[in-house]
């Protein structure tokens, strides 16, 4: 079940930013800016994909947990599932 | 924007004598070329055309003096939308007569009015006068009725009827000496009075309550009126000598109350007719102002380019033989047609028999750069040149700029709620931007804001995106897909009972225990993060190696990038002995280490978490080679590390040695060599070192021809020495750049730690005082809260951090990115454009 959300999460942003970075450029028309906007396009998918990337890989095996005070434990427990 | 900056030519343009003027109207008009001056010896007095533009400046002296008395009248100059052409040489002796005739007239009616204004306020002055004598002579009166006063001398109430009989009696006569002085003289003047005369005056005055100009300076100041009776005529003289001092201005006093009652009422008679003819001569000065108006702005523009014109004509040196101007252009190859089209269109203007024509011609004298933009690559081009200008054909940052730099700043601000605001702003500037064109406030921050509306834009527009992965708004993390960690699970696990709740304050959730931890957050970090105590352990390691993993791709990029200045300049050798070994150095050095950072995100979790190795020791053990005690990450690691150390040590030597050899065999041995080859240009136009550049770099003639190879003529002397120590700089730069650098980046952490800390620091204490209070006050109370937070946010967080933020990024850029590839040293393409040129009338504020 974890595993599964992590290859959905996976697969779902890198199927989107790889469009965007991959194949989007393919369908600027021609013009004069057209060169910037490949650039642009490219460059924000490789941005935003790496950055996403990197803060879910950190999270996958966590060394430690988080350390919270007894209100809030007794609060989550019986509000979030 | 392109990848790098344009193709120039000099090109030479043989102009008519005729047609010359429309030509350069023309050029002017399109801003194609920049203009070179063929006249460098020649001072600005000995020039060709200094009579037409002492000319051209007398008419904006004029223009200068009609707009400030348009100013002063408050009538509003109405811009045109289309700027006029510049004027004919015949059309010019028309506005110049014009010109001329208005100043006449309008100096001619200041004048007038002066005048009448001067008559006015004499007339004035007399009136209060004689008002205020009025109540003195009158109060002295009533005083005498009342008894014994200091004065010895009888007055003058019982005379009216008879003159000066009182005096008579006496054989004394009693003068009057009255008037206005300025109120802050008043003290000195009586003190004076009385030293002189010996107490043999008597001085009354009182203040008049209107507040008169003085028209020689201009000042509005209080006067005072006085009244001075003495007798005795060198008394008289004195009286007289101190108030020409005193700079009074005197009056004659009636004789009685019958004359003083004449003389006001043919005064008021005269103020009212005065009041009518100034009244009337401003209407006038208002209706000749009004007609200039029209005109006004269209006279500004075209005074300006014809000003301009004749500039640029002054750098043209003239032939005698042909009668024609020569005139030298740099040129964009690309615009050579249109710099042809507009010649002939200036020909045709001018009716000129021969027509002009374009002359291209070889240079080798470096062209300047030009990187055309539009409204939104401007600003971030603006920002890569603050730095320096590239080199002529260098590959330009600045398309990269666009997303790197706001994307780098993101990371740094990473705040959704804060994204929002400044997206939100940059926004209604992108969306108002024609209006507030218009307008063109002179408040210079405001105007530096503007001009960067979309790099704000995209600055906040990435901040939204970071801001979610960090899962920040306002110091609040959002819940969209539900918390990895469960709580509950500790529970059913038996880890926790409510007992263990009783006796301890802090808890934590053990991923080790089933069910805790239900895998990665899918989007950004996990929002139990923001409830635990010990948030920033798990955050600073995360941001830390999200610094450097960013900070070494960056770098890269900016390595890799220096392949294509290698290739277009033609320098293959370049690739080996330069971009090879500073890459292999990066990577082996700086990626191994990146690529621990990920190996032990991926392979070490919470079951062996008691033995997870440090990164940072296990890398200054790869350093010192040693280590043999700690366990390996994985097998082989210390064959690798020692195979990775050895290939980065080795390629400092290539990269000290390698060129400086290469070149000196070329430039020694291997002549034969070069001649088989046929051609190799080792052009570099332009370097850092420019000694190195003229030993080895060729002598091109052929500038102009850039693209086709030829023969290349035999390179001057080379010096080894010079050559070896630029490279050993350049070297040493590169190694310890790539440490340092790769610290540099840590910045990213460190500045994202502080916004996150102040955002909450802000809401703790300044939005949750607010919220606590759970009374009906508390809403009251809670409005003034939320603007004291508001603010706060506004002013602390988005200027402040905001600003921090940028200058930051653009260090980073500037420094750390730009230093693998870019060189900067060029010189900024300037076309001859009437838009580019500064009005000054604009800057005096006229306009």
């Amino acid at each position: 079940m974890a595993e599964m959300g992590f290859v959905i999460a996976m697969s779902v942003m890198t199927l989107f930013w790889g469009i965007i970075g991959g194949v989007v450029p393919w369908f600027i028309p021609k013009g004069p800016n057209r060169g910037v906007i490949v650039t642009m396009l490219v460059l924000t998918a490789v941005c935003c994909y790496l950055f996403w990337l990197i803060a879910i890989l950190a999270q996958l095996n966590p060394l430690f947990g988080p350390s919270l005070s007894t209100d809030v434990i007794w609060y989550l427990n019986y509000h979030w599932a | 924007m392109v990848f790098r900056s344009e193709e120039m030519c000099l090109a030479q343009l043989f102009l008519q004598s005729g047609s010359e003027y429309d030509c350069i109207s023309e050029l002017g008009e399109l801003g194609l070329v920049e203009f070179r001056d063929l006249n460098p010896s020649v001072s600005s007095f000995q020039r060709r055309f200094v009579s037409e533009i002492k000319r051209c400046e007398e008419m904006e002296r004029i223009l200068g003096y009609l707009l400030r008395e348009i100013q002063k009248t408050h009538i509003a100059v109405p811009e045109e939308d289309e700027s006029p052409l510049a004027p004919l040489p015949r059309q010019v002796l028309e506005i110049m007569e014009q010109l001329q005739r208005l100043e006449m007239e309008l100096s001619e009616v200041a004048r007038n009015k002066e005048k009448l204004q001067r008559n006015l306020l004499e007339l004035t002055e007399y009136t209060h006068m004689l008002k205020i004598t009025r109540t003195f002579i009158h109060s002295r009166s009533r005083h005498e009725a009342l008894g014994p006063q200091y004065e010895e001398f009888p007055t003058m109430e019982t005379d009216s009827v008879s003159g000066c009989t009182g005096m008579q009696r006496l054989g004394a006569k009693l003068g009057f000496v009255s008037g206005l002085i300025q109120r802050v003289k008043v003290e000195a003047f009586e003190r004076m009075l009385w030293r002189v005369c010996k107490g043999y005056t008597i001085l009354s005055y009182a203040e008049v309550d209107e507040n008169l100009t003085d028209l020689d300076t201009g000042e509005i100041s209080k006067s005072v009126v006085f009244l001075i009776s003495f007798w005795g005529d060198q008394i008289g003289q004195k009286v007289q000598k101190i108030c020409d001092c005193y700079h009074c201005h005197l009056y004659p006093h009636p004789e009685n109350d019958e004359e003083r009652a004449d003389v006001l009422d043919s005064l008021r008679t005269r103020i009212q007719d005065l009041n009518n003819v100034l009244h009337r001569t401003e209407e006038y000065l208002r209706q000749v102002l009004q007609k200039a108006s029209q005109s006004a702005f269209s006279w500004v523009v075209q005074v300006k380019k014809m000003k301009a014109i004749y500039h640029i004509l002054n750098l043209c040196s003239f032939d005698v033989t042909n009668k024609c101007l020569i005139a030298e252009v740099w040129c964009p190859v690309s615009d050579l047609a249109n710099l042809r089209g507009a010649l002939e269109e200036g020909a045709r203007k001018g009716d000129a028999t021969v027509p002009s024509f374009v002359n291209r011609i070889p240079s080798s004298d470096t062209p300047p750069t030009l990187l055309r933009t539009n409204k939104f690559t401007s600003g971030f081009q603006s920002i890569v040149e603050a730095y320096g200008v590239g080199d002529y054909r260098e590959v330009s940052p600045a398309p990269y700029t666009i997303i790197t730099f706001p994307f780098l700043f993101a990371v740094m601000f990473g705040d959704l709620g804060h994204g929002i605001v400044m997206s939100l702003f940059a926004l209604w500037m992108v969306l108002t931007e024609k209006q507030q064109k218009k307008k063109r406030s002179s408040n210079e921050i405001w105007e530096t804001f503007f001009s960067g509306r979309y790099i704000i834009l995209m600055m906040g527009i990435f901040s939204i995106y970071t801001g979610l992965i960090y899962n920040d708004c306002f110091s609040k993390s959002l819940n969209i897909f539900g918390s990895a960690w469960s709580v509950k699970a500790m529970f059913t696990n038996q880890q926790w009972t409510n007992k263990t709740l009783q006796t301890n304050s802090l808890l934590t959730l053990d991923p080790n225990v089933t069910g805790v931890f239900t895998g990665p957050y899918p989007f950004g970090i996990d929002p139990i993060w923001n409830l635990a105590v010990n948030r920033l352990s798990f955050l600073n390691s995360y941001k830390m190696k999200m610094s450097v993993v960013i900070g070494v791709i960056h770098m890269s990029f900016g390595v890799v990038l220096s392949i294509f200045n290698h290739l277009h300049f033609q320098q293959k050798f370049n690739v080996y002995l330069l971009f090879l070994p500073e890459l292999l150095f990066l990577l082996c050095l700086f990626g191994y280490l990146v690529f621990m950072i990920v190996y032990k995100w991926l392979v070490f979790g919470a079951r062996d978490s008691s033995q997870a190795p440090s990164i940072l020791i296990h890398f200054i053990n790869m350093f010192v080679m040693q280590g043999k005690d700690l366990a390996p990450l994985y097998p082989g690691q210390t064959g690798l590390q020692i195979f990775l150390i050895v290939i980065a040590m080795l390629s400092v030597p290539v990269m000290l040695l390698g060129k400086p050899l290469y070149l000196y065999w070329l430039y020694r041995g291997g002549k034969g060599l070069r001649r088989r080859r046929g051609y190799e240009r080792v052009r570099r136009v332009s370097e850092d070192d420019t000694s190195a550049a003229a030993s080895y770099e060729d002598d091109d003639e052929e500038e102009g021809l850039d693209e086709t190879p030829g023969r290349e003529a035999l390179p001057k002397e080379f010096d080894f020495g010079d050559v070896l120590l630029y490279q050993s700089i350049h070297t040493i730069e590169f190694c310890l750049g790539c440490i340092s650098n790769t610290a540099s980046y840590l910045r990213l952490w460190a500045l994202s730690l502080a916004h996150a800390q102040l955002s909450e620091v802000l809401w703790g204490m300044v939005m949750r005082l607010g919220l606590r209070m759970t009374t009906r006050v508390g809403v009251v109370f809670l409005v003034p809260v939320f603007g004291l937070f508001a603010v706060l946010t506004v002013s602390i967080l988005l200027v402040m951090e905001g600003l921090s933020a940028f200058l930051h990024a653009l260090r980073l850029h500037w420094v750390e990115f730009q230093n693998k590839f870019y060189h900067g040293t060029g010189v900024k393409f300037l076309p001859f454009d009437f838009s580019l040129l500064p009005s000054v009338f604009e800057q005096d504020g006229l306009l």
